[in-house]
């Protein structure tokens, strides 16, 4: 495989922990390490939530304007007023992981222990962990603490910075 | 010897990717592994894997909606 001191090195700060924004930094950690590179991957506010031991992630059709769910042959748009509605998000969720699971898609447990086999490194945000009062005992094995100096100093190495 | 060949028809990206790779952790350097898969992406995915990778796709073709990829370990 490529000189390991020659592999470029990507880094991705990662925020949000809904279902639809998880797929890319683990489809991205995933692959890029699969190509080569060496991958960190920092977990902040609600990105923390796709350490924690149990998923249990979520989409909402509140503030999603370009969501259209392929339902009946048709692409439908989801207008804002149904996400107050009793059970619609969680429809939504459960009609987005049916989709996945369909599609040969892979779910985000399987992709995030594909990234800690392939020894993606992942930081989880000190920070916003106490913040939350999340604690060491919620998360997943792998992931160590750090705060945002460690972020820097692996990004300034790194030759692909993303934040998601 | 039989050529090792990895099935990754309806899995959608990143599998077809991540699974060979693994998979060709296992082919002696030098040998080949070929890759089915039904995912389109798949075709520039493999092309842009082997050119990052250094690995030789040796071979490219679709058949009846089946994509086969022959990739050759190269280091």
């Amino acid at each position: 495989m490529a000189d390991v001191s020659n592999a470029k090195s990507m880094s991705m700060i990662v925020t949000k922990g809904s279902l639809d924004w998880a797929y890319p930094p683990f489809i991205l950690a995933t692959t890029a390490a699969a190509m080569g590179l060496n991958v960190t991957m920092f977990f902040t506010f609600y990105g923390l939530t796709l350490l924690k031991k149990k998923l249990d992630l979520k989409i909402s059709t509140l503030g999603n304007p370009a969501m259209e769910m392929p339902m009946f042959g048709m692409h439908i748009g989801m207008p804002n007023i149904v996400s107050a509605l009793p059970g619609v998000d969680a429809a939504a969720t459960a009609m987005m992981k049916n989709l996945i699971k369909k599609k040969g898609v892979a779910s985000i447990e399987e992709l995030r222990g594909m990234a800690l086999e392939a020894d993606v490194k992942m930081i989880a945000c000190q920070m916003t962990m106490d913040l939350f009062e999340y604690t060491k005992d919620d998360m997943i094995e792998g992931p160590v603490l750090g705060g945002a100096a460690t972020y820097i100093e692996t990004a300034t190495k790194s030759d692909i910075n993303l934040f998601i | 010897m039989a050529e090792q060949v990895l099935d990754v028809k309806g899995l959608n990206c990143p599998l077809p990717i991540l699974r060979a790779k693994k998979a060709l952790k296992d082919v002696p350097t030098g040998s080949t592994l070929r890759v089915l898969a039904t995912d389109p992406g798949a075709v520039k995915d493999f092309e842009a894997f082997c050119r990052t990778t250094g690995n030789e796709l040796i071979e490219s073709k679709s058949e009846n909606n089946v994509f086969s990829f022959l990739i050759k370990r190269t280091a």
